[in-house]
């Protein structure tokens, strides 16, 4: 199985160093929770690791070619874009993309993961609807389909469930998770701790320009560094229904 | 899809040849056909071959750009707004034109006038780029164009002006507004390898543009090149709308209303839109130089006269429809 | 105020009309329009003339005594249009702007119809006679014209010399045509004249007949260039092309045109012999005559 490799990852942005020397190795079957406050660089790790932005340091993704690249890692950026009235049908094969020739047109195979990835969102009875009228958690879930769509070991979703409602998010968290089960290595930024906490098998969460902690939920969700990095105190339980962590209040 | 490409081509033929069939001189059909394609030398000949048939396609050379050139920017800048004309690529186009013309230029050296077009062509798509750039609103997208195309506007006023030729000042009104009247095969010949070169860079933008309705960076990270695509994109504008306004002047709103129409009928996936608009733009040409000849015959009225009376309520109706949306 | 638009509105059809008529008015397009007024001549003759058009200047020029014109217009010493490029250096040179004509203290303003009506508004209202002449479009027009310069320089006996010797030139031109080939005049944009213009007239005068009559082009208009190919004239005449590059007078070089006109006879117009309406019309006349005569192998 592939892994997502990163060694001493250094970005600097107009001349403002956003992290440095991050290094971490992510393997199949994890499902990777990327924390940390607004500005603390967790878009920019993401891509500077697909190796869209330029770094210092290696990435294993960011040394394939392209096309190499597109067929190894599927990426959902933040910005929920569908820029023209195309069908959800038609916005899920774009997955398919680097999958084809030049000119080359869709097989039965390309087909048949469009279908398996519209099934798995629910989004068998809307394939033929213009994906720009749908709600905005139905556009998510379609470019999450689409990112399935594109069959890669490796995930990366930047804030994929931010604006859905709380049956979404979860739904959405899960399919992750799925995916994760099923041997794929998955990458997400979130802003809800709690299905950080929840979800994930492991938690990156990011800080004072580098990873300040790695490790499942238990170990990096600690008081101490919440107040630390985040300046906030919270509630964390392991429960008999799963580890519950709720922010309560600001510090600072 | 394939029934659409076959109704666009038949209407494209058709176009074609009522175009080679209208005109003042008031031939009848086969007699026209017959000295078109025997050739007895006869001045009915010389109407045929030299005054309609490059006039015929010219209109489809340059439809067919327009509608593609048009196609491929709204796209590239997912924005529908985007157009040719309308952003002041023409116009520089224009004003290249002139320049190669009243320097001496494109005396001295043929080609010497598509080229400087296409060098105004190509500064006027990169200003807009830098200025109003991928994803940016509509607002800024009709600012930079205003703002190129009046610039390109005045310095080719001041360089018609400028000519001794007392009649160089009036073009000003052809250049803005473009017209196929008494071109000759020699335009169609100055014109067509540049385009061709346009084409074939523009219609290899496919794949990425569709990859790029989901936004630059998931279209770089399915393994579109951004770089190569967008240079791709400037030159076969600047190539094929230069090369056209060389010959024609400027032509303004193909490439905004082709695609509009165009776009529902194909499912709105760019990779599709190109094709059809290149059909679209060439049968809308075609078909709005017929009607200057059929509405005024008497009158040399000027082909972006009609095209902007199609045109210009299509944009208003947009502009109003974005603001709906808030985009 | 409604009077004012109506002029202005015809004013307008006016230029256009000249600009339609052909590029051999481009000299006169750029003095623009004006109106008839009542004659402006008193009783004592205008002894500081200024003229701003270039068929005044000429026709002034021809008729004033020694001293009595002091400008003409810039356009008169243009060997381009104007015959008499030589003669017009000896006077002040004016661009019939309000302010330069009248700081110039004329006691008396020939301005064109085309002249711009701003300026000669402007001079009446400062208190100077303006008289506008309107264009020729024929033979005995041009007579008329001279005739009413002599009366308004007072210089009558000079002004009915050059009519008879018009008169005279005329008339031994008009007796020599026996045959009558047909011609097209064809001017950048593609341009006519019909038989209703000076240049018409001078066509039929040096004994062509207008093929675009039959083609139904009475005055100036634009005649496609199919129909030319198709009206089948002897001689196709066409404008000497002005220095610098121009779309309207590249057209002239269409592969029809120069395809058409292989084989066939072919004719430039000198702007200066065409434009105005004075005597040097005759001189086109001769030119155009000698024309004829090669092609129809007529002597003398």
């Amino acid at each position: 199985m592939t892994n997502l490799t990163l060694s001493r990852l250094s970005v600097t942005l107009r001349r403002r160093e956003v992290f440095r020397d991050v290094s971490l190795s992510i393997g199949g079957g994890e499902f990777v929770g990327l924390i940390g406050p607004n500005g603390s660089g967790k878009t920019t790790l993401m891509r500077a690791a697909l190796g869209v932005l330029p770094h210092d340091g290696t990435s294993s993704l960011a040394r394939l070619s392209p096309s190499r690249r597109a067929r190894t890692v599927a990426w959902m950026p933040q910005a929920r874009e569908i820029a023209w009235p195309v069908s959800v049908e038609d916005v899920v094969m774009l997955g398919r993309l680097p999958h084809l020739g030049t000119g080359q047109r869709p097989s039965a195979n390309d087909r048949a993961h469009v279908d398996k990835a519209l099934s798995r969102m629910e989004l068998d009875d809307m394939r033929h609807r213009a994906a720009t009228r749908l709600s905005g958690g139905e556009q998510a879930r379609v470019l999450i389909a689409r990112a399935l769509a594109q069959d890669t070991p490796i995930l990366m979703a930047d804030e994929p469930v931010a604006g859905l409602d709380p049956a979404h998010q979860i739904s959405t968290i899960r399919s992750f998770g799925k995916l994760a089960e099923s041997g794929k290595c998955v990458l997400v930024s979130l802003h809800d701790l709690g299905l950080a906490a929840r979800h994930c098998t492991r938690i990156l969460m990011m800080g004072d320009g580098g990873i300040v902690a790695d490790g499942p939920p238990r170990d990096v969700l600690t008081p101490d560094r919440l107040a630390h990095v985040f300046g906030i105190t919270a509630w964390y339980r392991d429960t008999d229904q799963g580890p519950v962590c709720q922010p309560l209040e600001v510090i600072r | 899809m394939k029934r659409l490409a076959v109704a666009l081509t038949l209407a494209v033929i058709a176009l074609f040849m009522a175009s080679l069939l209208v005109g003042p001189a008031g031939v009848g059909l086969s007699e026209s056909l017959s000295a078109l394609f025997r050739g007895d030398g006869g001045p009915l000949t010389l109407v045929m071959r030299e005054i309609r048939l490059p006039r015929a396609l010219l209109a489809v050379m340059i439809g067919a750009s327009l509608g593609l050139a048009g196609a491929a920017m709204q796209g590239y800048l997912r924005n529908p707004l985007a157009e040719p004309g309308l952003i002041g690529v023409s116009g520089s186009a224009a004003f290249g034109a002139v320049l190669a013309i009243h320097t001496g230029l494109s005396a001295a050296f043929a080609l010497g006038l598509p080229l400087m077009a296409l060098a105004g062509a190509l500064l006027g798509v990169l200003l807009v780029m830098l200025l109003a750039g991928p994803g940016g609103t509509s607002l800024t997208l009709i600012l930079a164009g205003i703002a190129v195309s009046s610039l390109a506007g005045s310095l080719t006023s001041l360089v018609l002006n400028l000519s001794p030729n007392p009649f160089a000042a009036n073009e000003i009104v052809f250049w803005m507004m473009g017209s196929l009247a008494d071109r000759s095969m020699a335009h169609v010949w100055l014109a067509l390898p540049l385009m061709l070169v346009g084409w074939g860079l523009l219609a290899l933008l496919g794949r990425g543009l569709d990859a790029l309705t989901l936004g630059e960076d998931a279209a770089e990270a399915m393994g579109v090149g951004l770089r190569g695509l967008r240079l791709k994109l400037v030159i076969g504008t600047a190539c094929v709308v230069g090369a056209g306004t060389a010959v024609a002047g400027a032509i303004g709103f193909v490439g905004l209303v082709v695609p509009h129409i165009l776009r529902p009928l194909v499912g709105a996936r760019p990779s599709r839109l190109l094709w059809a608009s290149t059909l679209g733009g060439a049968a809308m040409v075609l078909a709005a130089d017929i009607a200057v000849r059929v509405v005024l015959p008497a009158r040399d009225l000027k082909l972006g006269v009609l095209t902007a009376l199609v045109g210009a309520p299509l944009f208003l109706h947009l502009i109003l429809k974005q603001r709906r949306e808030r985009i | 105020m409604v009077r004012r638009a109506a002029r202005c509105i015809s004013a307008f059809r006016r230029a256009s009309e000249i600009l339609r008529s052909g590029p051999h008015h481009a000299a006169a397009l750029t003095a623009l329009l004006s109106w008839a007024s009542p004659a402006a001549s008193g009783d004592a003759a205008p002894m500081r003339v200024a003229s701003m058009n270039l068929c005044t200047d000429q026709l002034a020029m021809l008729i004033a005594q020694q001293g009595q014109l002091h400008s003409v217009s810039y356009l008169a010493s243009d060997p381009r249009s104007s015959a008499m490029a030589d003669k017009a250096a000896g006077y002040v040179e004016n661009h019939g702007l309000a302010e330069e004509i009248y700081l110039m203290q004329p006691d008396l303003v020939i301005a064109g119809q085309y002249s711009t009506q701003a300026t000669t508004a402007m001079l009446r209202r400062l208190g100077i006679p303006v008289e506008v002449f309107p264009p020729a479009t024929s033979l005995e027009d041009v007579r008329a014209r001279i005739l009413r310069m002599g009366d308004i320089l007072h210089r009558q006996v000079q002004a009915r010399e050059l009519v008879a010797e018009f008169d005279a030139r005329l008339g031994h031109l008009r007796q020599q045509v026996t045959q009558r080939p047909e011609a097209v005049l064809y001017y950048a944009n593609g341009y006519t004249s019909g038989d209703s213009t000076l240049a018409g007239q001078i066509l039929l005068a040096a004994g062509f007949e207008n093929a675009t009559t039959r083609a139904g082009y009475g005055a100036g208009a634009r005649l496609p260039l199919e129909v030319l190919v198709m009206t089948i004239p002897d001689i196709v005449i066409t404008s000497r092309p002005y220095p610098g590059a121009s779309r309207s007078e590249a057209m002239l070089d269409h592969p029809a045109v120069r395809a058409f006109r292989t084989g066939r006879a072919g004719a430039t117009m000198t702007d200066h012999d065409w434009v105005c309406g004075t005597p040097y019309v005759l001189r086109a006349i001769e030119e155009l005559a000698e024309t004829r005569r090669a092609i129809t192998g007529e002597t003398r």
